[in-house]
């Protein structure tokens, strides 16, 4: 068979490699493949790498309907006794419609004393927010929140 | 306002326009200029001389209609023989919102009086004129449709209680006469412009609409 | 030379030992995304901080990464265990050269 793909089957191997592939994740990973944006999912591979992510313990807020993304309180904390033997090491904020996922990355210590983390972040549009959380003993735990972000009317260009 | 804004409005060390006021104190200190005057040499302590100095502009002093950034501009080249401030540069933006800051909380006490009657009637009328391609008053959303919304956002009614505000959409401070200019290119009109007398009798009007409501230099909305 | 600008932090200056206290750090930074188009057409470049760091007499305690979908003027609010009387020092880097340094002090009973 030539390896060269005619104009007419392009698209129609591309669909069907992206169906393949969602298949396939959504046997592997089930949370990974309902991440809407492709960028997104890469993102959070990085993090997690072979690891499963698991879903609880994070608590993620943000308002539900945000009248300007361009400065969106984000509060995210993490239900953990934070000890030397027990702690959160990382919080990583992933925006699936953002034009880069990764928004923000918080390391702590087992000196944090608590896993609560308040930052202003940008977001572009009605999206799915992440928040993924490394433990000490490797595991991953995430959270996420739909937001619905409008634009105020009368914005300054035309 | 949403809560969320309200929050970060009331909140002195999370509200976005506190460097801005960080400059303004810088700048009410700085001696300068071949006076070598700074604000404070004649106007001491902001807290005490500027206090309610915010809520009773603008007003008609020495026979011209003057903005709050009018007149510190105004007492920059008078007094300071100092180049005025650009509208909407940093240092004007920074001064204007530390000054009215010293009046938060304190109600907008601008009247109708014998030397400014004129200016306001003209602030009240480009308030109810029709303008621009889309042929729309401000009265006619800021008034008649006041609560009701406008795409997804609620119309207000569009009182400047909080001048200079830090306007999420433009992820910085800006002044009233900025906002005005934004809802004029709104309706396709030409806006006015900066430092105009036209400006400033509209803004005349829309404190005079205001008064009694406490000021809450520096805001934040979306 | 390093570009810098200002830099506020709010905390206790009084704690006592063992307290978990909370540390609210804030720096003047457009972060201009990289995203943005000027009047021209032109892409404005990405110039934003990267990374903030907390050191508490002299261990780091916190860490962070800025990307672009980080708000202007960067706020992080985090908290610390009170261990012991000292100065907190407080970094921030980013694009261009940009540094800047804060620090508090702390009084631990």
């Amino acid at each position: 068979m030539s390896a060269i793909q005619t104009k007419k089957n392009v698209g129609r191997r591309d669909w069907l490699t992206q169906a393949l592939l969602f298949g396939v994740s959504l046997c592997l990973q089930p949370l990974l493949a309902l991440a809407k944006k492709p960028e997104a999912l890469e993102a959070i591979q990085k993090i997690i790498g072979s690891n499963a992510l698991n879903e609880g313990k994070v608590k993620l807020v943000l308002p539900p309907l945000i009248e300007n993304g361009n400065l969106v309180v984000l509060k995210v904390s993490v239900d953990n006794p934070m000890t030397e033997q027990n702690y959160v090491k990382a919080i990583h904020i992933i925006a699936e419609g953002n034009p880069l996922p990764n928004v923000f990355s918080a390391y702590l210590t087992p000196r944090s004393g608590t896993a609560n983390i308040t930052t202003r972040v940008r977001l572009a549009e009605s999206q799915k927010v992440w928040a993924i959380a490394q433990l000490s003993d490797g595991s991953f735990w995430q959270s996420s929140v739909q937001t619905m972000v409008t634009t105020s009317a009368c914005t300054e260009e035309p | 306002m949403s809560a969320e804004n309200k929050a970060l409005q009331d909140d002195p060390s999370a509200n976005p326009a506190l460097f801005w006021l960080m400059d303004g104190q810088t700048l009410w200190k700085e001696v300068l200029g071949p006076k070598q005057k700074s604000c404070a040499s004649c106007h001491g302590e902001s807290a005490q001389s500027m206090k309610g100095v915010a809520t009773r502009y603008p007003k008609v002093i020495n026979g011209k209609l003057q903005t709050l950034e009018g007149q510190i501009n105004q007492c920059r080249a008078f007094n300071q023989g100092l180049p005025k401030f650009a509208y909407e540069s940093k240092e004007l933006l920074a001064l204007t919102a530390f000054v009215a800051t010293q009046s938060k909380g304190l109600p907008i006490a601008v009247d109708e009086t014998a030397v400014n009657r004129v200016d306001l009637k003209k602030g009240h009328d480009w308030f109810y004129q029709r303008m621009g391609q889309l042929n729309l008053s401000c009265a006619q959303c800021h008034e008649e449709r006041a609560g009701l919304k406008l795409g997804g956002s609620i119309i207000p009614q569009a009182h400047p209680t909080g001048y200079p505000i830090y306007r999420i959409e433009w992820q910085s401070l800006g002044s009233l006469e900025r906002r005005l200019r934004n809802c004029m290119n709104g309706v396709r009109a030409q806006p006015f412009e900066y430092g105009s007398t036209e400006m400033a009798q509209l803004e005349l009007f829309l404190m005079w609409r205001a008064r009694g409501m406490p000021l809450e230099t520096p805001a934040v909305r979306p | 030379m390093s570009k810098t600008s200002r830099t506020v932090i709010t905390m206790p200056d009084k704690a006592k030992r063992g307290e978990i206290i909370e540390i609210r750090a804030i720096a003047q930074h457009d972060m201009e995304t990289g995203f943005r188009y000027d009047q021209t057409g032109k892409r404005i470049p990405r110039d934003i901080i990267r990374n903030f760091t907390c050191s508490y007499g002299g261990v780091e305690v916190f860490k962070a990464d800025f990307y672009p979908g980080v708000g202007a003027n960067p706020m992080v609010i985090f908290t610390t265990i009170a261990t012991e009387s000292g100065t907190l020092q407080f970094e921030w880097t980013g694009d261009d050269g940009y540094e800047a340094l804060n620090q508090a002090q702390i009084t631990v009973t």
